[in-house]
């Protein structure tokens, strides 16, 4: 008996998966919010509608995220609730998420790191032992599949296209790889979920993020650049002053009007 | 949408060429026979003017008319709203993309068109240059200005220029929710708080004169319908499409519960629909010469979006020239 | 420098089992571009399950012109359908 009970996984508590399932959802919003802001300002017309395509799946795994937390937490909250009715210290996305546009170059460099994440969490997750998690994240695995296909086609245009272009993307590379350290270093809820068949180990997903991140930088004649630690945490609501505005922008209208349905 | 019908340059003489071998008469009889004139058929000259101007207005009209709405992407009050309205947005440039397609098939390219557009040369309707201030603006514009385009377009599927037409039949199609969601918007907002039916009844005030004119002059001052109707690029005179528009819109606003901001609207018995009163033509061309309260504003963010995204474009063309036109980059992922 | 892409036309198979149809063009600088870009454009509303992009200058086109002498010779050629034949009502199964 007590060999049996050893012998099975550890289970989550709810306050554990809802935090979990924040990390995900609150990256998928703040990165769809971020890409929607290009919309009608994109270098081509049809630039503008793959990044809104784009911005629509990331909006919408955040919806199913976000309403899979609430029910998990079980306090009555939705997808609004949780969207627009949280601070900063309580979103749970990477830091690399909230990151501003800057140059088309620069949003497809974030855009690059964080879909070979998302791409190879989810593909993970599709096999979670949180059966409604796992039937999210098998969706959501081929919406970033596109996306990083995407992403990774610009990188290598931008990269080996012209002098000028390589300059500018190779600088975004500079400026935003200090942020990949927390997607790729596992804290005590990744370890812990990973240990419960939640989430997958964070050292496998490490080792295909850098064998896919790496294989298109030298394809777009980029330099990889060394690891660097970072110091702020996303994930555990240590946020950069960037997500402040964004929220803002994304709050300020429910919170003029609290009470009220749209 | 957005067509508008707009009175501009152009030589309005369609018999300017000769008639070498009944060309013209040939020309004519298949439109009236409603053969569609296809991209290499032999077309009059003036018949491909009126047809890139008109196209490359309409297509102008939807990519500017992404900067309004596309002004509140960011701040939908609910994340339902938010993909409704990047989903809208998103529509607008594709149907901006069709247009620009079918436009090209008259033989002239999109780069030149874009840059008939950011030049300001090339019109686009002036519902574009008014300001979206509130949430409400977001609802307003979906009811009464898709309203309008919708009534606007539809004849135009069945324009004589098939490819044209053909673009107007995929666009009705996609924008049949778009007027929809504008309507369940202010419906929400409508049955909401007092601030909210406030919001409402301040978009409408400032939307629906605005949208009487997307229907462009009035008859007695247009200078292309009648050429327009005979060729079937133009299938209903403007003032009959305004006419449907405030029938059919009137209720629905009374159903809202909000008021139409004209003091002489009132029902004709004898024609059994709803008559507005004058219409500011005066503030329908100031908008159109440049004067709106945003024209500025609009092609700026056009401009700068068409310069920042240069070097995005050379880029690309480089790396293409360098691996091929077959080049598949990132093949690997 | 050269910030043109090149113009291509756009054919989907909207279903299994069924062809590829023109649905449109757009623009794009090389052929996996094109692909997203027809996908981003054309099969927003699962309008498809596959693409083919052309570049539109591979596209070589019957001249309307001669349209004539293309097409009329095949009207009078009534013997080519199966309504042509008077075949009696007894007769099954033909």
């Amino acid at each position: 008996m007590s060999m049996a009970i050893a012998a099975e996984r550890p289970q989550a508590t709810a306050e554990e998966r809802c935090e979990y399932t924040l990390r995900l959802a609150d990256t998928s919003l703040v990165a769809g919010q971020r890409l929607a802001e290009w919309l009608g300002h994109g270098p081509a017309l049809e630039e503008d509608l793959a990044l809104g395509n784009i911005a629509l799946d990331l909006i919408g795994q955040a919806r199913l995220l976000l309403a899979l937390a609430g029910r998990i937490e079980g306090r009555g909250r939705d997808e609004d609730a949780l969207a627009f009715w949280r601070d900063a210290a309580q979103f749970r996305n990477v830091s690399l998420a909230e990151q501003p546009n800057g140059d088309f170059g620069h949003t497809i460099v974030r855009q690059c790191l964080l879909d070979a994440w998302q791409l190879e969490t989810y593909a993970s997750l599709a096999g979670s032992a949180d059966t409604e998690l796992a039937d999210i994240a098998k969706k959501a695995a081929k919406e970033c599949r596109y996306h990083w296909r995407y992403s990774a086609g610009w990188l290598v245009r931008l990269g080996d296209g012209t002098e000028e272009s390589h300059r500018r993307v190779s600088e975004a590379v500079q400026d935003l790889w200090r942020f990949t350290d927390e997607l790729l270093t596992p804290d005590a809820l990744d370890a812990r979920m990973a240990e419960c068949g939640i989430a997958p180990p964070a050292a496998a997903v490490r080792e295909r993020w850098e064998q896919r991140v790496a294989a298109a930088l030298r394809e777009a004649k980029l330099p990889c650049p060394v690891h660097q630690h970072y110091p702020w945490h996303g994930k555990r609501g240590v946020h950069t002053e960037a997500l402040g505005h964004l929220l803002a922008t994304l709050q300020h209208l429910p919170r003029a009007h609290p009470g009220v349905s749209w | 949408m957005y067509t508008q019908a707009l009175d501009s340059a152009g030589s309005a003489a369609p018999q300017g060429e000769a008639d070498e071998d009944g060309r013209l008469e040939r020309f004519q009889a298949r439109i009236d026979r409603d053969e569609k004139i296809e991209p290499k058929d032999w077309m009059p000259e003036d018949y491909r003017q009126t047809l890139i101007r008109q196209i490359a207005q309409h297509a102008h009209s939807e990519i500017v008319g992404m900067l309004p709405e596309g002004n509140w992407i960011t701040r939908a009050p609910s994340l339902r709203r938010k993909v409704v309205l990047i989903a809208k947005v998103q529509d607008e440039g594709g149907h901006g993309m069709y247009l620009y397609s079918a436009a090209e098939t008259l033989g002239v390219s999109r780069t030149t068109l874009i840059e008939q557009l950011l030049s300001g040369r090339a019109k686009y309707s002036s519902i574009f240059n008014y300001p979206t201030l509130t949430w409400a603006d977001i609802g307003a514009i979906g009811w009464l200005v898709d309203g309008a385009a919708i009534m606007n377009q539809i004849p135009l599927c069945r324009c004589s220029y098939g490819p044209y037409a053909r673009a107007m039949v995929r666009i009705c199609k996609e924008e049949s929710f778009h007027q929809r969601q504008g309507y369940e918007l202010m419906l929400a907002l409508a049955r909401g708080s007092a601030a909210q039916r406030a919001m409402a009844q301040d978009a409408l005030n400032r939307w629906w004169w605005p949208s009487l004119m997307m229907f462009g002059p009035s008859d007695a001052h247009s200078v292309h319908t009648a050429q327009s109707m005979r060729w079937k690029i133009k299938r209903f005179s403007n003032d009959e499409l305004r006419q449907k528009f405030i029938s059919v819109t009137v209720p629905q606003a009374q159903y809202l519960g909000l008021t139409v901001p004209d003091p002489e609207l009132r029902w004709d018995e004898a024609a059994q629909h709803y008559r507005a009163g004058p219409i500011n033509w005066s503030e329908f061309h100031a908008v159109l010469k440049g004067d709106g309260p945003c024209n500025r504003e609009r092609l700026a963010a056009r401009r700068e979006a068409h310069e920042a995204g240069r070097w995005v474009r050379e880029a690309a063309a480089a790396y293409a020239e360098k691996h091929g036109a077959g080049a598949v980059p990132a093949r690997s992922g | 420098m050269n910030e043109d892409w090149v113009l291509y036309e756009v054919f989907i198979r909207s279903r299994s089992g069924l062809e590829h149809k023109h649905v449109g063009s757009l623009h794009a600088a090389d052929a996996r571009m094109a692909i997203e870009h027809a996908r981003d454009t054309y099969t927003r509303r699962q309008e498809g399950v596959s693409l083919w992009v052309v570049r539109s200058s591979e596209i070589v086109a019957s001249d309307p012109e001669e349209a004539d002498a293309l097409f009329e010779p095949a009207r009078d050629k009534v013997y080519r359908h199966p309504t042509f034949y008077a075949i009696p009502d007894e007769v099954k199964n033909l």
